[in-house]
């Protein structure tokens, strides 16, 4: 197929048609709106279902439903309404069923504004809702990406029987970009043996729900999310290397922010700098063998986000204090310019680095002085 | 157990039914308005392609006792999870069983926009002006004056408002087909009740809209009345505020005959 001129929203909406999406529930917020306005036309006239609920707790119970009827189903909005479906988020993971929900997030917290930030990068990797489960959360950076990985979000949702978000922002969302469209796959609706889809006649009755009133049951549950998790850990960790093999520095980034890094690196390899980049594609589970990898090759690693260093956390855990790390962050829906990372490259690469150091800290101070 | 001829046998288990026993307390009519539904769907012969959608409360394990598949929803969300289900599998029925905590009070805006699409769904409302799964409390339901573990002097309407009426509310929706509300307090009004259930369920394979049966019902262990007090109290209390009726029988609906 030939590439054609995609905006991201409409993309992920036409790739998740094209993946076999039935049904889609969905609410308008800006800047994913788009994704619900082509779904709107595009669903009816494929005979597929296309609603818009009342709110994005109706939306994302809609989902559930559909869900446990065994469809491919999704959803979307941006962070004030992803923190809505936050209660059907828990219960969809508690009841052990697929869904796909795309976050197109943007400035906060509260109202905050439109424009692009990855503010809620804690929220999607720590599971988002009450109790104890992970969602496998996809961080695309182009257009291209947010298809190939719209179409892998309901693979990954239904061999683990799990919630599969993606993250990304407007400026993903938003921008057009050429891309190919994956072939249309007709839907075929999958003959699961947990679907709540009535029984008529050929099996036993089937229950779907997420209370199990006995703790050692409950308990039995979160073992067997957890054991489900370790085999997503184990085969479903994606990243993107750029320029690594001699890379003295390395840049960590995801979404747009490792776009914008990637910028900043080709910029700093015209200059001699060896600085390389990797983006993690799952943010979660997270690449964490991948910068182990890095260790005792690389003299110290700086991490680049749109919010104040929640991703930050992951890397420390998988540096463990062997190497220095940096911190640059942009917040409320600024988006870093190439030139600003570039400095940092710069900065960097000149001063001494220190494993004591604390990141967020000598980032805050800098960011306060510089206003 | 079996001792009566068979055509001596005037009371069984319908189809619709588990063999499980209920938790519900003694006196409560949640297994009268069970054993109702349970009724219309074998007697309908949809069991097997009936879903059920159990709330947040008292009939949480709801999904214990009908013997079709079945989904639990989040507090109040019954509407919304029930609409997903209906919409990939439009040949099946699908109810949801909700108190009044979960459709009067969170799940205010799940019932009323299902109501409003006109989604065709069946909802078995169970009116007992209080929250029972928690001990108690005061519902959207509970009368003026009526006292609950959350308003020990009783309801006070100036500071905590006055009852919901959502049968008379959800039948100015023009989604609605049929929004009835019966009562469980005497042998004549459950034979009502279970009318009404069959037509709600009818209104919903004929694709004819939203359909609601409101009932009012017992709560003797919360009220602290034994269960026949708890009838009286339903009669003499209740039906005031709540009066018993048809309030939206639709055109298509009302040619029914069951």
């Amino acid at each position: 197929m030939t590439r054609e001129l995609w905006k991201g929203n409409e993309a992920i909406a036409e790739a998740a048609v094209r993946a076999g999406l039935e049904a889609y529930f969905g609410y308008p917020i800006t800047p994913q709106t788009e994704i619900l306005e082509y779904l709107s036309k595009r669903m009816p006239e494929l005979g597929r279902t296309f609603l818009q609920a009342e709110s994005e707790l109706g939306a994302i119970n809609m989902v559930y439903g559909a869900a446990c009827a065994g469809v491919r189903v999704m959803s979307t909005s941006s962070s004030p309404g992803v923190s809505l479906m936050m209660e059907g988020l828990s219960y969809i993971a508690g009841t052990e069923v697929p869904a796909v929900l795309v976050n197109v997030m943007r400035g906060g917290p509260g109202l905050g504004n439109i424009a692009p930030a990855q503010g809620d990068y804690n929220q999607a990797v720590h599971g988002g809702g009450h109790g104890d489960y992970r969602n496998i959360v996809l961080a695309p950076a182009s257009v291209q990406e947010a298809i190939d990985l719209t179409v892998l979000s309901f693979d990954l949702a239904e061999k683990y029987r799990t919630i599969c978000m993606i993250i990304l922002d407007g400026c993903v969302g938003q921008m057009m970009e050429p891309a190919k469209m994956p072939e249309m796959k007709a839907i075929q609706r999958a003959n699961w043996d947990w679907a709540t889809d009535g029984t008529l006649g050929k099996r036993e009755r089937r229950i779907l729900t997420s209370i199990y009133l006995d703790p050692v049951q409950e308990e039995r549950t979160n073992l067997r999310l957890i054991s489900r998790w370790r085999a997503i850990q184990r085969h479903e960790v994606r990243y993107q290397e750029y320029f690594l093999d001699d890379a003295e520095l390395v840049i960590i980034g995801f979404g747009t922010a490792g776009r914008v890094a990637l910028s900043a690196v080709r910029q700093a390899r015209q200059k001699g700098i060896r600085v390389g980049l990797l983006r993690p594609v799952t943010v979660s589970p997270f690449p964490v063998e991948a910068i182990e990898q890095l260790i005792g090759h690389v003299s110290g690693f700086l991490v680049t986000e749109m919010n104040s260093g929640q991703m930050l956390e992951d890397v420390r855990l998988a540096v463990k204090g062997r190497v220095p790390v940096e911190f640059y962050g942009r917040m409320g829906g600024v988006v870093p310019f190439t030139e600003e990372i570039l400095r940092e490259i710069e900065r960097i690469a000149a001063e001494p680095l220190s494993v004591d150091s604390n990141p967020r800290e000598q980032w805050y101070e800098r960011m306060v002085g510089m206003r | 157990m079996k001792t009566l001829a068979p055509n001596n046998l005037v009371y069984d288990r319908p189809e619709g039914f588990t063999e499980m026993p209920t938790h519900y307390c003694p006196g409560c009519t949640h297994g009268v308005a069970h054993r109702l539904v349970a009724e219309v769907l074998e007697e309908m012969g949809v069991i097997d392609k009936t879903i059920g959608v159990a709330p947040v409360g008292c009939a949480v394990f709801a999904y214990n006792y009908f013997d079709t598949d079945f989904v639990e929803a989040p507090h109040g969300r019954a509407p919304a999870m029930a609409t997903g289900i209906k919409r990939v599998l439009p040949d099946r029925i699908i109810f949801t069983y909700q108190g009044d905590g979960d459709v009067a009070s969170i799940g205010m805006g799940e019932i009323v926009h299902a109501a409003a699409r006109g989604e065709n769904l069946t909802v078995i409302f169970i009116n007992n002006a209080n929250f029972g799964m928690t001990g108690g409390q005061m519902a959207p339901t509970t009368l003026p004056g009526m006292k609950t573990t959350s308003s020990p002097n009783g309801r006070d309407v100036e500071t905590q408002g006055f009852p919901i009426r959502m049968s008379e509310m959800l039948s100015t929706l023009d989604g609605v087909g049929y929004c009835v509300r019966r009562s469980l307090h005497d042998p004549k009004n459950i034979r009502l009740a279970k009318k009404a259930i069959r037509l709600a369920f009818e209104t919903q394979a004929r694709g004819l809209g939203f359909s609601m049966v409101e009932l009012l019902s017992t709560c003797p262990t919360n009220w602290g009345m034994t269960p026949v007090d708890s009838l009286k109290f339903v009669e003499q209390h209740m039906l005031p505020a709540f009066p018993l009726g048809d309030y939206k029988i639709a055109a298509g609906v009302a040619q029914i005959k069951v």
